[in-house]
Protein backbone atom coordinates (compact mmCIF):
# COMPACT_ATOMS: atom_id res chain seq x y z
CA UNK A 1 0.00 0.00 0.00
CA UNK A 2 2.77 2.37 0.96
CA UNK A 3 4.38 2.17 -2.47
CA UNK A 4 1.16 3.41 -4.13
CA UNK A 5 1.28 6.61 -2.12
CA UNK A 6 4.95 7.44 -2.71
CA UNK A 7 6.24 10.35 -4.77
CA UNK A 8 8.11 7.87 -6.97
CA UNK A 9 4.91 6.07 -7.83
CA UNK A 10 3.13 9.30 -8.77
CA UNK A 11 6.07 10.45 -10.83
CA UNK A 12 6.03 7.05 -12.56
CA UNK A 13 2.31 7.39 -13.34
CA UNK A 14 2.83 10.81 -14.88
CA UNK A 15 5.85 9.77 -16.91
CA UNK A 16 3.99 6.71 -18.22
CA UNK A 17 0.96 8.84 -19.10
CA UNK A 18 3.12 11.45 -20.83
CA UNK A 19 4.84 8.74 -22.87
CA UNK A 20 1.50 7.32 -24.04
CA UNK A 21 0.42 10.81 -25.09
CA UNK A 22 3.66 12.10 -26.61
CA UNK A 23 4.92 9.02 -28.48
CA UNK A 24 2.01 8.88 -30.96
CA UNK A 25 2.26 12.66 -31.48
CA UNK A 26 6.00 12.39 -32.04
CA UNK A 27 5.44 9.45 -34.39
CA UNK A 28 3.00 11.60 -36.39
CA UNK A 29 5.46 14.51 -36.67
CA UNK A 30 8.39 12.21 -37.44
CA UNK A 31 6.57 10.22 -40.11
CA UNK A 32 5.44 13.40 -41.86
CA UNK A 33 9.12 13.92 -42.75
CA UNK A 34 9.71 10.47 -44.23
CA UNK A 35 9.36 9.14 -47.77
CA UNK A 36 6.38 6.83 -48.20
CA UNK A 37 8.56 3.96 -49.44
CA UNK A 38 10.93 4.33 -46.47
CA UNK A 39 8.04 4.43 -44.08
CA UNK A 40 6.48 1.26 -45.49
CA UNK A 41 9.73 -0.64 -44.99
CA UNK A 42 10.67 0.70 -41.54
CA UNK A 43 7.81 2.61 -39.92
CA UNK A 44 9.62 3.17 -36.65
CA UNK A 45 12.80 4.89 -37.83
CA UNK A 46 13.77 8.49 -37.16
CA UNK A 47 13.52 10.97 -40.02
CA UNK A 48 17.26 11.67 -40.20
CA UNK A 49 16.96 12.91 -43.77
CA UNK A 50 13.78 15.03 -43.66
CA UNK A 51 11.55 14.70 -46.73
CA UNK A 52 10.04 18.19 -46.89
CA UNK A 53 8.47 17.20 -50.20
CA UNK A 54 5.50 15.72 -48.31
CA UNK A 55 4.51 19.17 -47.12
CA UNK A 56 4.99 20.64 -50.58
CA UNK A 57 2.73 17.90 -51.98
CA UNK A 58 0.04 18.65 -49.41
CA UNK A 59 0.20 22.36 -50.04
CA UNK A 60 -0.05 22.00 -53.82
CA UNK A 61 -2.49 19.15 -54.28
CA UNK A 62 -4.66 19.06 -51.23
CA UNK A 63 -6.49 22.40 -51.54
CA UNK A 64 -5.09 22.89 -48.09
CA UNK A 65 -4.59 26.64 -48.43
CA UNK A 66 -8.27 27.06 -49.35
CA UNK A 67 -9.40 24.84 -46.48
CA UNK A 68 -7.24 26.71 -44.00
CA UNK A 69 -8.50 30.07 -45.25
CA UNK A 70 -12.11 28.87 -44.91
CA UNK A 71 -11.50 27.60 -41.39
CA UNK A 72 -9.99 30.94 -40.42
CA UNK A 73 -13.01 32.78 -41.87
CA UNK A 74 -15.56 30.52 -40.17
CA UNK A 75 -13.80 30.35 -36.79
CA UNK A 76 -12.88 34.05 -36.82
CA UNK A 77 -16.35 35.16 -37.92
CA UNK A 78 -18.06 33.01 -35.28
CA UNK A 79 -15.67 34.28 -32.64
CA UNK A 80 -16.30 37.98 -33.37
CA UNK A 81 -20.05 37.40 -33.33
CA UNK A 82 -19.95 35.34 -30.12
CA UNK A 83 -17.69 37.79 -28.26
CA UNK A 84 -19.73 40.86 -29.26
CA UNK A 85 -23.09 39.29 -28.41
CA UNK A 86 -21.83 37.74 -25.17
CA UNK A 87 -20.19 41.00 -24.09
CA UNK A 88 -23.43 42.93 -24.56
CA UNK A 89 -25.80 40.33 -23.16
CA UNK A 90 -23.41 39.44 -20.33
CA UNK A 91 -23.19 43.12 -19.35
CA UNK A 92 -26.97 43.52 -19.23
CA UNK A 93 -27.57 40.25 -17.38
CA UNK A 94 -24.66 40.73 -15.00
CA UNK A 95 -25.11 44.45 -14.17
CA UNK A 96 -28.77 45.39 -14.65
CA UNK A 97 -31.67 44.34 -12.52
CA UNK A 98 -35.01 44.40 -14.32
CA UNK A 99 -38.29 42.53 -14.67
CA UNK A 100 -37.82 39.39 -16.73
CA UNK A 101 -34.14 39.12 -15.84
CA UNK A 102 -34.39 35.62 -14.40
CA UNK A 103 -36.68 34.51 -17.22
CA UNK A 104 -34.10 35.55 -19.83
CA UNK A 105 -31.33 33.91 -17.82
CA UNK A 106 -33.33 30.67 -17.64
CA UNK A 107 -33.92 30.82 -21.40
CA UNK A 108 -30.21 31.30 -22.07
CA UNK A 109 -29.32 28.39 -19.79
CA UNK A 110 -31.89 26.13 -21.48
CA UNK A 111 -29.99 26.73 -24.73
CA UNK A 112 -27.04 24.86 -23.23
CA UNK A 113 -29.13 21.69 -22.94
CA UNK A 114 -29.99 21.32 -26.61
CA UNK A 115 -27.47 19.23 -28.52
CA UNK A 116 -26.83 20.75 -31.97
CA UNK A 117 -26.44 17.33 -33.59
CA UNK A 118 -30.03 16.36 -32.89
CA UNK A 119 -31.34 19.49 -34.61
CA UNK A 120 -29.30 18.93 -37.72
CA UNK A 121 -32.30 18.16 -39.94
CA UNK A 122 -34.52 21.14 -39.16
CA UNK A 123 -31.40 23.32 -39.26
CA UNK A 124 -30.56 21.94 -42.69
CA UNK A 125 -34.07 22.63 -44.01
CA UNK A 126 -34.21 26.04 -42.31
CA UNK A 127 -30.83 27.12 -43.71
CA UNK A 128 -31.91 25.99 -47.17
CA UNK A 129 -35.05 28.07 -46.85
CA UNK A 130 -33.03 31.08 -45.65
CA UNK A 131 -30.54 30.60 -48.53
CA UNK A 132 -27.79 30.10 -45.97
CA UNK A 133 -26.95 26.54 -46.94
CA UNK A 134 -23.52 26.09 -48.46
CA UNK A 135 -22.48 29.45 -47.02
CA UNK A 136 -19.95 30.42 -44.39
CA UNK A 137 -22.39 32.90 -42.87
CA UNK A 138 -24.95 30.15 -42.23
CA UNK A 139 -22.33 28.03 -40.53
CA UNK A 140 -21.13 31.01 -38.46
CA UNK A 141 -24.66 31.72 -37.23
CA UNK A 142 -25.23 28.09 -36.24
CA UNK A 143 -21.90 27.93 -34.39
CA UNK A 144 -22.67 31.22 -32.64
CA UNK A 145 -26.06 29.93 -31.53
CA UNK A 146 -24.41 26.83 -30.11
CA UNK A 147 -21.70 28.67 -28.18
CA UNK A 148 -23.65 31.75 -27.05
CA UNK A 149 -25.62 30.31 -24.12
CA UNK A 150 -22.44 29.25 -22.29
CA UNK A 151 -20.61 32.39 -23.45
CA UNK A 152 -23.34 34.71 -22.13
CA UNK A 153 -23.46 32.74 -18.89
CA UNK A 154 -19.69 33.01 -18.38
CA UNK A 155 -19.61 36.73 -19.26
CA UNK A 156 -22.53 37.61 -16.99
CA UNK A 157 -20.63 35.93 -14.16
CA UNK A 158 -17.56 38.06 -14.85
CA UNK A 159 -19.62 41.26 -15.04
CA UNK A 160 -21.43 40.43 -11.81
CA UNK A 161 -18.16 39.92 -9.93
CA UNK A 162 -17.08 43.56 -10.53
CA UNK A 163 -17.88 46.04 -7.72
CA UNK A 164 -21.09 48.07 -8.21
CA UNK A 165 -19.32 51.28 -7.20
CA UNK A 166 -17.53 51.33 -10.56
CA UNK A 167 -20.80 51.95 -12.40
CA UNK A 168 -21.96 54.69 -10.09
CA UNK A 169 -18.60 56.45 -10.12
CA UNK A 170 -18.57 56.40 -13.93
CA UNK A 171 -22.18 57.64 -14.09
CA UNK A 172 -21.47 60.48 -11.67
CA UNK A 173 -18.56 61.44 -13.90
CA UNK A 174 -21.11 61.71 -16.70
CA UNK A 175 -20.38 58.52 -18.61
CA UNK A 176 -23.21 57.14 -20.72
CA UNK A 177 -24.15 53.47 -20.35
CA UNK A 178 -22.29 52.72 -23.56
CA UNK A 179 -19.15 54.50 -22.34
CA UNK A 180 -19.44 52.67 -19.02
CA UNK A 181 -19.42 49.34 -20.85
CA UNK A 182 -16.86 50.30 -23.47
CA UNK A 183 -14.29 52.19 -21.38
CA UNK A 184 -14.73 51.05 -17.78
CA UNK A 185 -16.01 47.48 -17.70
CA UNK A 186 -14.80 45.85 -20.93
CA UNK A 187 -11.11 46.16 -20.01
CA UNK A 188 -11.90 44.54 -16.65
CA UNK A 189 -13.66 41.48 -18.12
CA UNK A 190 -10.85 40.68 -20.56
CA UNK A 191 -9.96 37.41 -18.75
CA UNK A 192 -13.59 36.35 -19.26
CA UNK A 193 -13.42 37.20 -22.95
CA UNK A 194 -10.26 35.10 -23.27
CA UNK A 195 -11.99 32.11 -21.66
CA UNK A 196 -15.04 32.53 -23.90
CA UNK A 197 -12.80 32.87 -26.96
CA UNK A 198 -10.98 29.60 -26.31
CA UNK A 199 -14.11 27.79 -25.13
CA UNK A 200 -15.85 28.68 -28.41
CA UNK A 201 -13.07 28.77 -30.98
CA UNK A 202 -11.38 25.40 -30.37
CA UNK A 203 -14.47 23.22 -30.90
CA UNK A 204 -15.43 25.29 -33.97
CA UNK A 205 -11.96 24.98 -35.49
CA UNK A 206 -11.94 21.24 -34.76
CA UNK A 207 -15.49 20.48 -35.92
CA UNK A 208 -16.10 18.49 -39.08
CA UNK A 209 -19.74 17.53 -38.60
CA UNK A 210 -21.61 20.75 -39.38
CA UNK A 211 -19.44 21.56 -42.44
CA UNK A 212 -19.96 17.96 -43.60
CA UNK A 213 -23.72 18.52 -43.64
CA UNK A 214 -23.94 22.21 -44.54
CA UNK A 215 -21.09 22.83 -47.01
CA UNK A 216 -20.99 20.92 -50.29
CA UNK A 217 -19.02 23.36 -52.44
CA UNK A 218 -15.38 22.17 -52.46
CA UNK A 219 -14.21 25.79 -52.48
CA UNK A 220 -15.98 26.41 -49.16
CA UNK A 221 -14.89 23.39 -47.15
CA UNK A 222 -13.09 23.77 -43.82
CA UNK A 223 -9.81 22.16 -42.85
CA UNK A 224 -11.17 19.28 -40.75
CA UNK A 225 -13.83 18.49 -43.33
CA UNK A 226 -11.19 18.77 -46.06
CA UNK A 227 -8.98 16.35 -44.18
CA UNK A 228 -11.67 13.64 -44.45
CA UNK A 229 -11.61 13.98 -48.26
CA UNK A 230 -7.85 14.28 -48.39
CA UNK A 231 -7.58 11.02 -46.49
CA UNK A 232 -9.54 9.09 -49.08
CA UNK A 233 -7.57 10.69 -51.90
CA UNK A 234 -4.07 9.88 -50.60
CA UNK A 235 -4.87 6.62 -48.83
CA UNK A 236 -1.65 4.91 -49.93
CA UNK A 237 0.75 7.84 -49.68
CA UNK A 238 1.67 7.65 -46.02
CA UNK A 239 4.18 10.47 -46.00
CA UNK A 240 1.67 12.90 -47.52
CA UNK A 241 -1.09 11.75 -45.15
CA UNK A 242 1.12 12.36 -42.13
CA UNK A 243 2.14 15.76 -43.47
CA UNK A 244 -1.53 16.67 -43.97
CA UNK A 245 -2.42 15.63 -40.42
CA UNK A 246 0.58 17.53 -39.07
CA UNK A 247 -0.31 20.70 -40.98
CA UNK A 248 -3.86 20.53 -39.68
CA UNK A 249 -2.78 19.87 -36.09
CA UNK A 250 0.19 22.22 -35.87
CA UNK A 251 -1.53 25.62 -35.53
CA UNK A 252 -3.38 24.51 -32.39
CA UNK A 253 -0.37 22.67 -30.93
CA UNK A 254 1.78 25.80 -31.24
CA UNK A 255 -0.93 28.04 -29.77
CA UNK A 256 -1.46 25.56 -26.97
CA UNK A 257 2.22 25.46 -26.07
CA UNK A 258 2.23 29.27 -25.79
CA UNK A 259 -1.12 29.66 -24.01
CA UNK A 260 -1.57 26.31 -22.24
CA UNK A 261 -2.93 27.80 -19.00
CA UNK A 262 -5.58 29.81 -20.87
CA UNK A 263 -6.46 26.79 -23.01
CA UNK A 264 -6.96 24.58 -19.98
CA UNK A 265 -9.04 27.23 -18.22
CA UNK A 266 -11.07 27.95 -21.34
CA UNK A 267 -11.83 24.37 -22.30
CA UNK A 268 -12.84 23.35 -18.78
CA UNK A 269 -14.95 26.53 -18.29
CA UNK A 270 -18.40 25.56 -17.17
CA UNK A 271 -17.18 22.37 -15.53
CA UNK A 272 -15.05 24.13 -12.90
CA UNK A 273 -16.43 26.84 -10.65
CA UNK A 274 -14.40 30.06 -10.42
CA UNK B 1 -34.85 63.23 -12.16
CA UNK B 2 -31.30 62.22 -13.01
CA UNK B 3 -31.95 58.65 -11.89
CA UNK B 4 -35.00 58.19 -14.10
CA UNK B 5 -32.92 59.41 -17.01
CA UNK B 6 -30.43 56.65 -16.38
CA UNK B 7 -33.24 54.13 -16.05
CA UNK B 8 -34.68 55.18 -19.39
CA UNK B 9 -31.28 54.99 -21.05
CA UNK B 10 -30.74 51.58 -19.51
CA UNK B 11 -34.03 50.26 -20.83
CA UNK B 12 -33.17 51.23 -24.41
CA UNK B 13 -29.63 50.00 -24.06
CA UNK B 14 -30.77 46.74 -22.46
CA UNK B 15 -32.68 45.50 -25.48
CA UNK B 16 -30.12 46.80 -27.92
CA UNK B 17 -27.46 44.66 -26.25
CA UNK B 18 -29.59 41.63 -25.43
CA UNK B 19 -31.42 41.17 -28.70
CA UNK B 20 -28.62 40.12 -31.09
CA UNK B 21 -27.55 37.21 -28.90
CA UNK B 22 -31.09 36.20 -27.99
CA UNK B 23 -32.25 36.37 -31.61
CA UNK B 24 -29.42 34.12 -32.79
CA UNK B 25 -30.24 31.59 -30.07
CA UNK B 26 -33.97 31.72 -30.87
CA UNK B 27 -33.56 31.37 -34.64
CA UNK B 28 -30.77 28.78 -34.71
CA UNK B 29 -31.44 26.79 -31.53
CA UNK B 30 -34.95 27.22 -30.12
CA UNK B 31 -36.88 27.06 -33.39
CA UNK B 32 -34.99 24.02 -34.80
CA UNK B 33 -35.25 22.28 -31.42
CA UNK B 34 -39.03 22.68 -31.44
CA UNK B 35 -39.33 21.72 -35.12
CA UNK B 36 -37.25 18.59 -34.60
CA UNK B 37 -39.85 17.56 -32.04
CA UNK B 38 -42.69 18.19 -34.46
CA UNK B 39 -40.94 16.34 -37.32
CA UNK B 40 -41.28 13.10 -35.40
CA UNK B 41 -45.07 13.27 -35.68
CA UNK B 42 -45.34 13.70 -39.45
CA UNK B 43 -44.99 11.46 -42.48
CA UNK B 44 -42.00 12.27 -44.68
CA UNK B 45 -41.05 11.66 -48.29
CA UNK B 46 -37.38 12.56 -48.56
CA UNK B 47 -37.17 16.09 -47.18
CA UNK B 48 -40.81 16.87 -47.93
CA UNK B 49 -43.25 16.82 -45.04
CA UNK B 50 -46.49 14.85 -45.48
CA UNK B 51 -49.54 14.46 -43.25
CA UNK B 52 -49.85 14.06 -39.48
CA UNK B 53 -48.66 10.61 -38.42
CA UNK B 54 -49.24 10.50 -34.67
CA UNK B 55 -46.91 7.97 -33.08
CA UNK B 56 -46.44 6.00 -36.30
CA UNK B 57 -42.74 6.96 -36.59
CA UNK B 58 -42.11 5.74 -33.05
CA UNK B 59 -43.92 2.48 -33.86
CA UNK B 60 -41.76 2.00 -36.92
CA UNK B 61 -38.59 2.72 -34.95
CA UNK B 62 -39.55 -0.07 -32.57
CA UNK B 63 -40.41 -2.64 -35.25
CA UNK B 64 -38.46 -4.48 -37.95
CA UNK B 65 -35.89 -3.53 -39.31
CA UNK B 66 -35.12 -0.50 -37.14
CA UNK B 67 -35.79 -2.19 -33.81
CA UNK B 68 -32.73 -4.47 -33.92
CA UNK B 69 -30.46 -1.63 -35.04
CA UNK B 70 -31.82 0.57 -32.28
CA UNK B 71 -31.33 -2.06 -29.58
CA UNK B 72 -27.78 -2.85 -30.71
CA UNK B 73 -26.83 0.83 -30.90
CA UNK B 74 -28.38 1.47 -27.50
CA UNK B 75 -26.41 -1.45 -26.06
CA UNK B 76 -23.19 -0.02 -27.53
CA UNK B 77 -23.86 3.43 -26.07
CA UNK B 78 -24.54 1.90 -22.67
CA UNK B 79 -21.37 -0.23 -22.78
CA UNK B 80 -19.34 2.77 -23.90
CA UNK B 81 -20.74 4.88 -21.05
CA UNK B 82 -19.81 2.22 -18.49
CA UNK B 83 -16.34 1.66 -19.98
CA UNK B 84 -15.55 5.38 -20.23
CA UNK B 85 -16.90 6.00 -16.75
CA UNK B 86 -14.72 3.27 -15.22
CA UNK B 87 -11.53 3.84 -17.25
CA UNK B 88 -11.54 7.58 -17.88
CA UNK B 89 -12.67 8.49 -14.38
CA UNK B 90 -10.25 6.23 -12.52
CA UNK B 91 -7.25 7.12 -14.71
CA UNK B 92 -8.25 10.79 -14.61
CA UNK B 93 -8.44 10.67 -10.82
CA UNK B 94 -5.12 8.84 -10.56
CA UNK B 95 -3.41 11.42 -12.78
CA UNK B 96 -5.04 14.30 -10.90
CA UNK B 97 -3.91 12.90 -7.56
CA UNK B 98 -0.40 12.35 -8.90
CA UNK B 99 -0.30 15.95 -10.17
CA UNK B 100 -1.67 17.17 -6.84
CA UNK B 101 1.18 15.46 -4.97
CA UNK B 102 3.86 16.79 -7.26
CA UNK B 103 6.03 19.59 -5.94
CA UNK B 104 8.12 20.13 -9.08
CA UNK B 105 7.24 19.83 -12.76
CA UNK B 106 3.49 20.08 -12.26
CA UNK B 107 3.13 22.57 -15.09
CA UNK B 108 4.89 20.34 -17.62
CA UNK B 109 2.84 17.25 -16.78
CA UNK B 110 -0.40 19.24 -16.70
CA UNK B 111 0.32 20.64 -20.16
CA UNK B 112 1.11 17.19 -21.59
CA UNK B 113 -1.91 15.55 -19.93
CA UNK B 114 -4.30 18.07 -21.45
CA UNK B 115 -2.65 18.16 -24.90
CA UNK B 116 -4.86 15.56 -26.66
CA UNK B 117 -8.01 17.41 -25.57
CA UNK B 118 -7.18 20.24 -27.99
CA UNK B 119 -6.83 17.87 -30.96
CA UNK B 120 -9.63 17.58 -33.46
CA UNK B 121 -11.22 14.12 -33.36
CA UNK B 122 -10.55 13.96 -37.11
CA UNK B 123 -6.82 14.14 -36.43
CA UNK B 124 -7.01 11.80 -33.44
CA UNK B 125 -9.05 9.29 -35.42
CA UNK B 126 -6.82 9.23 -38.50
CA UNK B 127 -3.62 9.21 -36.44
CA UNK B 128 -4.78 6.10 -34.59
CA UNK B 129 -6.07 4.51 -37.76
CA UNK B 130 -2.52 4.62 -39.12
CA UNK B 131 -0.96 3.59 -35.80
CA UNK B 132 -3.29 0.58 -35.72
CA UNK B 133 -2.95 -0.35 -39.39
CA UNK B 134 -2.82 -4.17 -39.58
CA UNK B 135 0.27 -4.24 -41.86
CA UNK B 136 2.26 -1.04 -41.48
CA UNK B 137 0.97 0.16 -38.13
CA UNK B 138 3.61 0.46 -35.42
CA UNK B 139 1.33 -1.11 -32.81
CA UNK B 140 1.27 -4.47 -34.58
CA UNK B 141 4.98 -4.15 -35.42
CA UNK B 142 5.79 -3.68 -31.76
CA UNK B 143 3.57 -6.61 -30.82
CA UNK B 144 5.48 -8.75 -33.35
CA UNK B 145 8.83 -7.48 -32.04
CA UNK B 146 7.77 -8.54 -28.58
CA UNK B 147 7.48 -12.05 -29.96
CA UNK B 148 3.71 -12.21 -29.68
CA UNK B 149 2.56 -12.28 -33.33
CA UNK B 150 -0.74 -13.89 -32.33
CA UNK B 151 -1.65 -10.67 -30.49
CA UNK B 152 -1.42 -8.66 -33.69
CA UNK B 153 -4.76 -8.06 -35.32
CA UNK B 154 -6.84 -5.66 -37.39
CA UNK B 155 -7.85 -3.76 -34.27
CA UNK B 156 -10.44 -1.60 -35.98
CA UNK B 157 -11.54 -4.20 -38.53
CA UNK B 158 -12.31 -7.03 -36.13
CA UNK B 159 -15.85 -7.01 -34.70
CA UNK B 160 -14.50 -8.25 -31.37
CA UNK B 161 -11.94 -5.46 -30.89
CA UNK B 162 -13.40 -2.50 -32.84
CA UNK B 163 -15.53 -1.02 -30.06
CA UNK B 164 -12.96 -1.54 -27.25
CA UNK B 165 -10.34 0.06 -29.54
CA UNK B 166 -12.59 3.09 -30.05
CA UNK B 167 -13.03 3.33 -26.29
CA UNK B 168 -9.25 3.26 -25.87
CA UNK B 169 -8.77 6.04 -28.46
CA UNK B 170 -11.47 8.03 -26.70
CA UNK B 171 -9.59 7.50 -23.43
CA UNK B 172 -6.36 8.74 -25.03
CA UNK B 173 -8.05 11.87 -26.30
CA UNK B 174 -10.18 12.70 -23.23
CA UNK B 175 -8.46 11.52 -20.04
CA UNK B 176 -6.87 14.95 -19.51
CA UNK B 177 -10.30 16.49 -19.09
CA UNK B 178 -11.43 14.65 -15.93
CA UNK B 179 -7.84 14.87 -14.69
CA UNK B 180 -7.91 18.68 -14.80
CA UNK B 181 -11.42 18.83 -13.28
CA UNK B 182 -10.36 16.55 -10.42
CA UNK B 183 -7.14 18.51 -9.94
CA UNK B 184 -9.15 21.74 -9.65
CA UNK B 185 -11.39 19.96 -7.13
CA UNK B 186 -8.39 18.75 -5.10
CA UNK B 187 -6.83 22.21 -5.12
CA UNK B 188 -10.08 23.67 -3.79
CA UNK B 189 -9.93 21.46 -0.67
CA UNK B 190 -8.51 23.33 2.30
CA UNK B 191 -5.08 22.04 3.30
CA UNK B 192 -6.21 22.39 6.95
CA UNK B 193 -8.17 19.14 6.64
CA UNK B 194 -5.19 17.28 5.25
CA UNK B 195 -2.75 18.65 7.80
CA UNK B 196 -5.09 18.00 10.71
CA UNK B 197 -5.48 14.38 9.59
CA UNK B 198 -1.72 14.01 9.21
CA UNK B 199 -1.15 15.31 12.73
CA UNK B 200 -3.67 12.75 13.95
CA UNK B 201 -1.48 10.12 12.30
CA UNK B 202 -3.70 9.16 9.36
CA UNK B 203 -1.89 7.45 6.46
CA UNK B 204 -1.87 9.10 3.01
CA UNK B 205 -4.13 6.34 1.69
CA UNK B 206 -6.60 6.91 4.47
CA UNK B 207 -6.54 10.68 3.90
CA UNK B 208 -7.40 10.08 0.25
CA UNK B 209 -10.21 7.64 0.98
CA UNK B 210 -11.78 9.38 3.96
CA UNK B 211 -11.21 13.06 3.21
CA UNK B 212 -10.20 13.87 -0.35
CA UNK B 213 -12.40 11.42 -2.24
CA UNK B 214 -15.64 12.37 -0.43
CA UNK B 215 -14.84 16.08 -0.88
CA UNK B 216 -14.34 15.48 -4.62
CA UNK B 217 -18.03 14.59 -4.98
CA UNK B 218 -18.93 17.82 -6.83
CA UNK B 219 -16.24 17.11 -9.46
CA UNK B 220 -17.48 13.53 -9.68
CA UNK B 221 -21.03 14.76 -10.33
CA UNK B 222 -19.89 16.97 -13.21
CA UNK B 223 -17.70 14.26 -14.75
CA UNK B 224 -20.43 11.62 -14.51
CA UNK B 225 -23.08 13.83 -16.06
CA UNK B 226 -20.80 15.06 -18.86
CA UNK B 227 -19.65 11.49 -19.56
CA UNK B 228 -23.26 10.33 -19.73
CA UNK B 229 -24.19 13.07 -22.20
CA UNK B 230 -21.05 12.43 -24.26
CA UNK B 231 -21.55 8.66 -24.35
CA UNK B 232 -25.17 8.81 -25.50
CA UNK B 233 -24.39 11.40 -28.17
CA UNK B 234 -21.18 9.63 -29.23
CA UNK B 235 -20.72 10.34 -32.93
CA UNK B 236 -17.44 11.87 -34.13
CA UNK B 237 -14.95 9.11 -33.35
CA UNK B 238 -17.14 6.17 -34.51
CA UNK B 239 -18.05 8.12 -37.65
CA UNK B 240 -14.44 8.89 -38.57
CA UNK B 241 -13.17 5.36 -37.90
CA UNK B 242 -16.18 3.21 -38.79
CA UNK B 243 -18.23 5.38 -41.16
CA UNK B 244 -21.95 6.01 -40.78
CA UNK B 245 -22.71 2.26 -40.83
CA UNK B 246 -20.63 1.57 -37.74
CA UNK B 247 -18.35 -0.86 -39.54
CA UNK B 248 -17.17 -3.55 -39.17
CA UNK B 249 -20.65 -5.11 -39.43
CA UNK B 250 -22.29 -2.57 -37.14
CA UNK B 251 -19.88 -3.37 -34.30
CA UNK B 252 -19.33 0.33 -33.64
CA UNK B 253 -22.86 1.53 -34.36
CA UNK B 254 -24.28 4.15 -32.00
CA UNK B 255 -27.60 5.93 -31.59
CA UNK B 256 -26.18 9.14 -33.09
CA UNK B 257 -24.84 7.26 -36.15
CA UNK B 258 -28.22 5.62 -36.66
CA UNK B 259 -29.85 9.05 -36.33
CA UNK B 260 -27.48 10.39 -39.01
CA UNK B 261 -28.22 7.48 -41.38
CA UNK B 262 -31.96 7.87 -40.96
CA UNK B 263 -31.73 11.63 -41.47
CA UNK B 264 -29.50 11.75 -44.54
CA UNK B 265 -29.64 8.22 -45.93
CA UNK B 266 -27.07 5.51 -45.41
CA UNK B 267 -24.16 4.74 -47.73
CA UNK B 268 -25.74 1.57 -49.14
CA UNK B 269 -29.45 2.34 -49.31
CA UNK B 270 -29.40 6.07 -50.00
CA UNK B 271 -33.04 6.66 -49.00
CA UNK B 272 -33.61 8.60 -45.80
CA UNK B 273 -36.33 8.29 -43.18
CA UNK B 274 -36.74 11.76 -41.71
CA UNK B 275 -39.76 10.82 -39.59
CA UNK B 276 -38.17 7.76 -37.98
CA UNK B 277 -34.89 9.67 -37.59
CA UNK B 278 -36.64 12.52 -35.79
CA UNK B 279 -38.42 10.02 -33.54
CA UNK B 280 -35.00 8.59 -32.68
CA UNK B 281 -33.71 12.14 -32.09
CA UNK B 282 -36.54 12.78 -29.63
CA UNK B 283 -35.67 9.53 -27.84
CA UNK B 284 -31.96 10.33 -27.64
CA UNK B 285 -32.74 13.81 -26.32
CA UNK B 286 -35.13 12.36 -23.72
CA UNK B 287 -32.61 9.73 -22.57
CA UNK B 288 -29.84 12.33 -22.30
CA UNK B 289 -32.05 14.98 -20.67
CA UNK B 290 -33.74 12.69 -18.16
CA UNK B 291 -30.52 10.80 -17.43
CA UNK B 292 -28.55 14.00 -16.84
CA UNK B 293 -31.28 15.52 -14.65
CA UNK B 294 -31.82 12.40 -12.53
CA UNK B 295 -28.07 11.77 -12.33
CA UNK B 296 -27.37 15.30 -11.16
CA UNK B 297 -30.09 15.07 -8.52
CA UNK B 298 -28.89 11.71 -7.17
CA UNK B 299 -25.20 12.60 -7.25
CA UNK B 300 -25.73 16.00 -5.60
CA UNK B 301 -27.06 14.14 -2.56
CA UNK B 302 -23.70 12.59 -1.80
CA UNK B 303 -21.91 15.93 -2.00
CA UNK B 304 -20.93 17.16 1.46
CA UNK B 305 -20.53 20.76 2.52
CA UNK B 306 -16.96 21.88 3.00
Amino acid sequence: MKIFMSKTFFRGVLIFNSAIILIPVFFLLNSSLRETSDFARTPLKLATDPAWGNFAAVWQDGNFATYLKNSVIVTGGSLVLILLCALGAGFVLGRYDFRGHSLIMAFVLSGMLVPAKLMILPLFIQLKWMHLLNSHLGLILVYAAGALPAAIFIMSGFFRSLPADLDNAARIDGASEFQLLRRVLTPLVRPGLAIVAIYSAIPIWNDFFLPLVFLQDPEKKTIMQGLTMFFGQYSSQWGVLFAGLTLAALPLIVLYLILSEQFIKGLTAGAVKG
Amino acid sequence: MKLSGIKREQRKFRWLLLSPGLLIIIIFTSIPALTTLSYAFFEWKGFVRGSWAGFENFNRLFSFPFRDQFLMAFRHNTLVFIAIMVLQTSFGLLIAYALFNLTRGQRFFRTVTFLPVIFSLVIVGYMWQILLDPYYGPINLIVNELGQPTWARAWLGDTATALPTLVFINLWRWVGFPAIIFLAGLNAISTDYIEAARIDGASEGKIFRKILFPLLAPSMTIITVLTFIGAFEWFDLPYILGGSNGSPAGATDTLALMFYRLSFGSVDSGANEVGVGSALGVIIFTVVGVGAAVGTKLLRRREVEM
